[in-house]
């Protein structure tokens, strides 16, 4: 194999950079092998993630939309019924997405199909699998929201260049999921833990203010739904999709850039407690 | 064995333990591995021999003691550490998404070698593994023999100088096992240190310059294989077997002949520096075994000394 070793190969010196522990700066590998395995493998999930919002916006953007016909906008315009629901669901595909990939399939590659634990012998800190699996889901998220938008542009939604930038604004929300998401499967042990995420979100789905204005609420249901964030995200794409701008759309896009820092600091501190048990 | 190992131990375990709440997996273990030996770790299912090697790896935390893999802790120093680290774990873990070649190129990408170094190096494993003709095959369309030789090869891509094999020959078949066997001496010639647990004294026999009996999280013993079984066991072993129904009472009228007896459910043995003196000595007293056998003493026969059980349960 190689040349002969000796004791002068087996002294090694000792990283003083910061994170060495954790981090081997090469998430770039994480993410090559993410792609190779959805080339030949798992395209056909991917797909099936893209049609389920899109399902919903035929269905209640055109059904529902013919009974309801138009509703106020952000500034109070009136837009049409699937104009308005829209936004909300590519919101909610963002979030979707970005949970189901940092919850779920981290749980299952930790613990079924082993991924992680070859990762983990080699070179890789869980850092560099944690970074690489948020790009991953981002990526991810990004197709989903360039296909949506290009849907809502065939049904005539997309009435300005402004509402193109629903599509970087959808990977914002769908790191601030993410980041947070990783984190908490950190404190995940069993199915039955697991299965009280989607308990969190589908209520928050149906709830944030994605098929009727928050005004139907009494004020303090009204005041708890904003504090939960897939409400500023649907108010975020609501504005950006129609370029009909509050001054609240600055607070929504805070609020997304604390969750994926606090986030981020939040997975990083629980990575060992995720990946090495 | 060629050269004799000198400079400091490259893995230095003080006082290791791992407990997961009350279960003390790992109970306060010590051991120095100088570089280039073979080290190894016997003990059946449960004695804490994999929890020792992902501590090794530095995919477990400790809960207490102190470790240094070539003079670092793998906990600070991870991704440095297992640079060097070839790890065959006791689970296949390969990757069912990606092909056969693949799996080698992407687990080297891995360690951020460059493609260049990767492509010639896969085929030379997948040569090494004699799987290239598998190099396109779907990683679920393998034998288990294929796979566990797969792991194998992926566990060579960065050239470790520390290779950590768990059970590595387990579900291989006789033939297999003795190829890979002679793989890992000749790794062990080039110097490459070896760590390996497994619950087969031949193969602890064969590889091991050195090892530990590990029952329970604790070290029972320590030394070479021949020395082991001299300090631990008689020359040779009588095995006789009366039917089970037997074995138990008639131990009792076995009492005196040889060292010691080892009355087992389906045997009885009897430990003696001389086997076929043992045996006379058994038929003068009238007794008739079913069968008979005389062997040398094995690890098994020290394992069971030490702990009072079997090594495979």
């Amino acid at each position: 194999m190689s040349a002969q070793l000796t004791a002068r190969d087996y002294a090694l010196s000792g990283s003083k950079r910061p994170l060495a522990a954790l981090y081997s700066r090469n998430a770039k590998a994480v993410i090559a092998r993410g792609l190779l395995a959805t080339r030949s493998s798992n395209w056909l999930i991917m797909v099936s993630g893209f049609f389920e919002p899109v399902l919903y916006l035929v269905s209640m953007g055109v059904g529902l939309g013919a009974l309801v016909g138009t509703v106020a906008g952000p500034n109070g315009e009136q837009i049409s019924y699937a104009a308005y629901i829209a936004p909300a669901l590519l919101a909610v595909s963002a979030m979707n997405g970005a949970v189901y990939d940092s919850t779920w399939n981290v749980f299952f590659k930790m613990n079924f199909a082993k991924l992680y634990q070859g990762m983990l012998y080699t070179s890789l800190g869980p850092l560099d699998v944690a970074i690489g699996e948020i790009f991953l889901a981002l990526l991810r998220g990004a197709m989903y929201a360039t296909g949506f938008t290009a849907v809502m542009a065939v049904m005539g939604l997309v009435t300005t260049p402004v509402a193109l930038l629903v599509i970087p604004a959808s990977v914002v929300i769908a790191f601030g999921f993410a980041s947070f998401g990783m984190g908490i499967t950190s404190y995940m042990k069993t199915f039955q833990q697991m299965e009280w995420i989607n308990f969190v979100m589908l209520p928050m789905f149906l709830f944030s203010a994605t098929f009727y204005p928050l005004s139907v609420y009494p004020q303090g249901l009204q005041w708890f739904i904003q504090a939960l964030p897939l409400w500023h995200g649907v108010e975020l794409l609501r504005q950006i999709s129609i370029a009909s701008f509050t001054p609240a759309a600055v607070l929504h896009l805070c609020y997304f850039l604390v969750m994926i820092v606090v986030g981020m600091l939040l997975t990083t501190l629980r990575l060992r407690k995720l990946f090495l048990r | 064995m060629s050269t004799t190992p000198s400079g400091p131990p490259v893995i230095s375990a003080q006082q290791l333990s791992k407990h997961y709440g009350d279960f003390r997996a790992v109970d306060g273990i010590s051991f120095d591995v100088p570089a280039g030996e073979s080290f190894g770790l016997l003990g059946p299912n449960g004695a804490g021999k994999s929890t020792t090697m992902r501590m090794i790896g530095g995919v477990s935390q400790r809960t207490s003691g102190r470790l240094t893999i070539m003079g670092l802790d793998p906990e600070e120093h991870g991704p440095e550490v297992r640079a060097h680290l070839g790890v065959v774990p006791q689970q296949d873990n390969l990757d069912e998404e990606l092909r056969v070649r693949d799996n080698l190129l992407v687990y080297g990408r891995y360690f951020g070698l460059p493609m260049s170094y990767l492509r010639p190096k896969a085929d030379e494993l997948l040569e090494f593994a004699q799987l290239t003709d598998k190099a396109t095959a779907k990683v679920d369309a393998l034998s288990g023999g294929m796979k566990r030789r797969l792991t194998i090869a992926r566990s060579l891509i960065n050239e470790p100088k520390i290779l950590l094999l768990d059970e590595p020959t387990t579900g291989l078949d006789p033939q297999a096992r003795h190829i890979l066997w002679d793989r890992l001496f000749r790794l062990k010639e080039s110097g490459v240190t070896l760590i390996l647990t497994t619950h087969y004294m031949d193969e602890a026999e064969q590889l091991c310059d050195r090892l530990v009996v590990v029952d329970k999280g604790r070290i029972m013993a320590e030394g070479s294989p021949a020395q082991l079984i001299r300090d631990h066991s008689t020359r040779e072993v009588l095995e006789l077997r009366f039917g089970s129904e037997r074995n138990t009472t008639v131990a009792a009228e076995l009492q005196g002949i040889g060292e010691r007896l080892e009355p087992l459910p389906d045997r009885v043995l009897i430990y003696a520096d001389d086997g076929e003196a043992a045996l006379e000595q058994v038929t003068s007293r009238g007794l008739r075994p079913i069968t008979s056998l005389v062997r040398r003493s094995s690890l098994e026969d020290v394992f069971l000394r030490l702990t009072g059980r079997s090594l495979v349960d």
